[in-house]
């Protein structure tokens, strides 16, 4: 499954723990049930921790260990199931996380631009061909009707800067 | 909504596959040869679950010619071939049984 | 009307590019039908019975001269030469194929028209009252919001994937012409201390599990619509039910929680993004307001000497009398165009006709023309002394059937005729009925009555709140139809009550016929309407004699 990062396919640094395995060396992604169990040892820690959060459980729950977390990996079950969009909105414009927002599971080509406007800098992308076209799948859209805190350009700014 | 693959297939009578033709949407039937034909006429007529399940299955396998494949039921004419069972199945081979807006 | 700017044209342009790619890699096999589906129906492409159908859409039921015949055209080029007028202000085209939809939706795009958000489970089209801009007893043109909310919740990136569709509907008058408490939020705009503001209501809905909204909000200030709209679909967005797809609209959620729980999650959610971005300043609603092009109405005396004069024809006195209301500029009027027909499927219109009701939009209604939730057209703004002129064109070409309102101003679902998930069919219930009704004084003594026909449990018919609801069920391949009485959509909406067993599709006709005839006996006065008779007395009297003596 082919992780894109910043346009274009990237090596995964990160190691997905299951819980109860010893922590290895260097960046790893655990389950929210360990991290907030460990939270005090992982604390100390050196390496860069990732979590992957369920998409029926409270980000508000994440909000004071955002500082700790380099990653947070937010699941798409299926691409029909829409929870991971409102809860990327929410650590990045409400809770101000700026580590890499991950969008895992069923991530397809066709909702791609939705992820990233959502907020999602990482795309575990499930086919090779879609994350070929990341690309020109991120450039369908010049213009957006809602803002949102991707900074993208929207149309009533569009409509101001016109009108001068 | 279940697939008609997860469900546990029970079957009343002689029964084929139909279908909506993925181009065009055209109501199209499955033939003994694994084909679609737009003659119900033409569809292979199935008479156990083992064979419907076989028939679904290779419709199934065809989603990019036709779409939405599922066993219904049919009679079987003096001739040996299918004909519409139900209203439903009626109205897909007849079309509409309204006349439209004039 | 709302007219398109660049920037919207550059939007829809860019649409059409991006379905005309998914439909290649769909008929190349690259994507499968699980993964093309919800992105057709995102674009209003459905798959019926025997062929695609289209959906597109009229935001808030609002279209020009020139996009009506961008409608006859597609009719006439992708499908075969008809449209249908649906329940929620849109037009369908039935016999489209797949392959020839990209070059359809580009068509459309050049009039500013599309079929985005017409189904799945996103925000759909924000339907409102079809006099809008019009009416005497309206408080503001309700469109502008309309406007507002389309912008705001198109492609919306966070609420593409709901748990379940999405409807909202505005009102801006006294009287409610868009059921807004039957929507999944309702919006009513009134006046508080010199302020305007939505009274909002959330969790109405027909369908299987029928609902009226509650309200969750009384005043809502203008400036904080979309943020509140905002805090409520992210409520329903994280908290709706997924694993069931019948209990997956917001009305379950509400109903599962309380509507004051629900409230009170939705309150907590808006205070942090009340005063953010989506905040709706002056300046944002004059750049929309600016862009919606009011007619240049000139006041004119009421009831002119022409009008007088036709008045003396029986036949034109009487479509006068069913089919024109007050506008609220003097020597004007609105016009309710029938696409009831005796003997034609509710809601359709050929492309001949949308030519010609084109042709007198610009002729005699500066160039606009209405979709009412009831299936029918209108023409929002004639002058009153071009009234005889209109019903003569309109007679022509048969939409000036009297019955607006009446007992044949029937809503019905396109049912098994067209529909794949339909157990019976509706629109042949529809036709004999106006068969069996086809008198005009006969229907204008019967009456306001409503009477709404589903082909299933779904209600596209909006059977529920009918004053006479029928609903279609399927036993052992025959058709039944069950009969509700006593619904109603307005301000005061209210479910129907089910009669009684289902009759046989042979029956049901004579069954209506019977429910009206016991109303006509029964009323105290030919003023009491059909609905205020049911409440008067209870469905006791009907129910009995509905039911064919054994």
């Amino acid at each position: 499954m082919p992780l894109v990062k910043s346009g274009a396919v990237a090596a995964d640094p990160f190691t997905a723990v299951a819980d109860g395995a010893p922590l290895p060396d260097g960046p790893v992604i655990i389950s929210a049930d360990r991290l907030l169990a460990e939270q005090g040892t992982l604390a100390a820690r050196n390496g860069e921790i990732g979590v992957a959060w369920p998409n029926g459980r409270d980000v508000a729950e994440l909000q004071p260990l955002l500082g700790r977390l380099s990653l947070v990996a937010l699941a798409f079950p299926k691409f029909r199931d829409g929870r991971a969009y409102s809860q990327a909105r929410l650590l990045r414009e409400r809770y101000g996380f700026k580590g890499e927002l991950r969008a895992t599971g069923n991530v397809l080509r066709d909702q791609l631009l939705m992820m990233a406007r959502a907020g999602f800098d990482g795309f575990e992308v499930e086919k090779a061909a879609d994350a070929a076209a990341f690309a020109q799948a991120l450039e369908s859209y010049s213009l957006f009707y809602q803002p949102t805190g991707d900074g993208r350009r929207t149309v009533a700014a569009a409509r101001r800067a016109a009108e001068g | 909504m279940t697939s008609p693959l997860q469900r546990k297939l029970k079957i009343s009578g002689p029964t084929a596959i139909t279908a909506n033709r993925l181009a065009d949407g055209v109501v199209v039937w499955l033939t003994s040869g694994g084909a679609w034909s737009m003659a119900i006429a033409e569809a292979a007529i199935a008479t156990t679950g083992e064979e419907v399940q076989r028939l679904l299955t290779l419709a199934h396998g065809d989603e990019n010619t036709a779409v939405g494949a599922y066993a219904a039921r049919v009679e079987v004419t003096a001739e040996g071939r299918a004909a519409p069972a139900n209203l439903r199945e009626r109205i897909r081979v007849n079309g509409p049984t309204i006349a439209p807006a004039a | 009307m709302y007219v398109y700017d660049a920037f919207d044209r550059t939007f829809l342009q860019e649409r059409v590019a991006e379905f005309r790619d998914q439909v290649a890699r769909r008929l190349s096999g690259e994507l499968n039908e699980e993964e093309f589906k919800p992105l057709r129906l995102m674009n209003g492409v459905y798959l019926q019975l025997h062929a695609y159908m289209l959906r597109v859409c009229i935001p808030y039921g609002t279209l020009n001269a020139t996009q009506l015949r961008a409608l006859a055209r597609v009719a006439r080029r992708y499908d075969r030469d008809y449209g249908h007028f649906t329940t929620r202000q849109n037009i369908q085209f039935n016999w489209i194929k797949l392959a020839e939809l990209p070059d359809a939706m580009a068509d459309l795009a050049e009039v500013g028209i599309h079929g985005i958000q017409t189904s799945g489970n996103c925000i759909r089209n924000t339907t409102t009252d079809a006099f809008a801009g019009a009416a005497r007893d309206e408080i503001e043109d309700p469109r502008l919001y309309a406007e507002i909310i389309r912008q705001w919740s198109t492609l919306h990136p966070e609420f593409t994937y709901l748990p379940r569709k999405f409807k909202i509907a505005i009102s801006a008058a006294r009287h409610d012409r868009a059921a807004t408490r039957v929507h999944d939020v309702g919006l009513r705009l009134h006046r508080r201390d010199g302020e305007t503001g939505f009274e909002v209501m959330v969790g109405g809905g027909l369908g299987r599990t029928p609902y009226i909204g509650k309200t969750i909000r009384d005043f809502l200030p203008k400036e904080d619509l979309l943020s509140y709209l905002e805090a409520i679909v992210r409520t329903y967005n994280l908290g709706g039910r997924r694993d069931n797809i019948y209990k997956a609209r917001i009305k379950i959620q509400v109903h599962e929680l309380g509507a004051e729980a629900f409230a009170e999650k939705v309150e907590a959610e808006w205070r942090q993004i009340k005063d953010g971005a989506l905040k709706l300043d002056q300046a944002a609603l004059d750049t929309i307001a600016d862009r919606f092009l009011t007619p240049d109405f000139e006041a004119l005396p009421d009831d002119p000497a022409e009008l007088a004069t036709a008045l003396a024809n029986p036949a034109f006195a009487r479509w006068h009398a069913n089919s024109v209301v007050p506008h609220k500029v003097g020597g004007h009027a609105i016009v309710t165009l029938s696409l009831k027909p005796v003997g034609g499927p509710p809601g359709d219109c050929t492309a001949d006709q949308m030519d010609t009701i084109a042709d007198l939009a610009e002729r005699y209604g500066y160039g606009e023309v209405r979709v009412a939730h009831e299936q029918n057209l209108v023409l929002p703004h004639v002058r009153q002394k071009d009234l005889p002129a209109v019903w003569r064109a309109l007679d022509a070409i048969g939409v000036a059937t009297p019955n607006v309102g009446l007992v044949t101003d029937i809503i019905s679902c396109p049912g098994l005729d067209y529909c794949s998930l339909a157990n019976t069919r509706s629109i042949p219930i529809a036709q004999k009925l106006t068969q069996r009704f086809a008198d005009d004084a006969r229907i204008a003594d019967i009456g306001r009555l409503h009477v709404n026909i589903s082909g299933c449990i779904n209600a596209c018919g909006h059977h529920h709140i009918g004053h006479i609801g029928i609903l279609g069920v399927e036993k052992k391949d025959e058709e039944f139809f069950q009969i509700s009485l006593g619904g109603k959509g307005n301000s005061k909406a209210r479910l129907g009550e089910l009669i009684g067993p289902a009759i046989p599709e042979s029956e049901i006709v004579d069954a209506v016929e019977r429910l009206v005839d016991t109303y006509l006996e029964l009323r105290a006065s030919p003023a009491e309407t059909f609905i205020a008779a049911v409440e008067r007395l209870g469905i006791e009297p009907f129910k009995e004699r509905a039911y064919a003596p054994r």
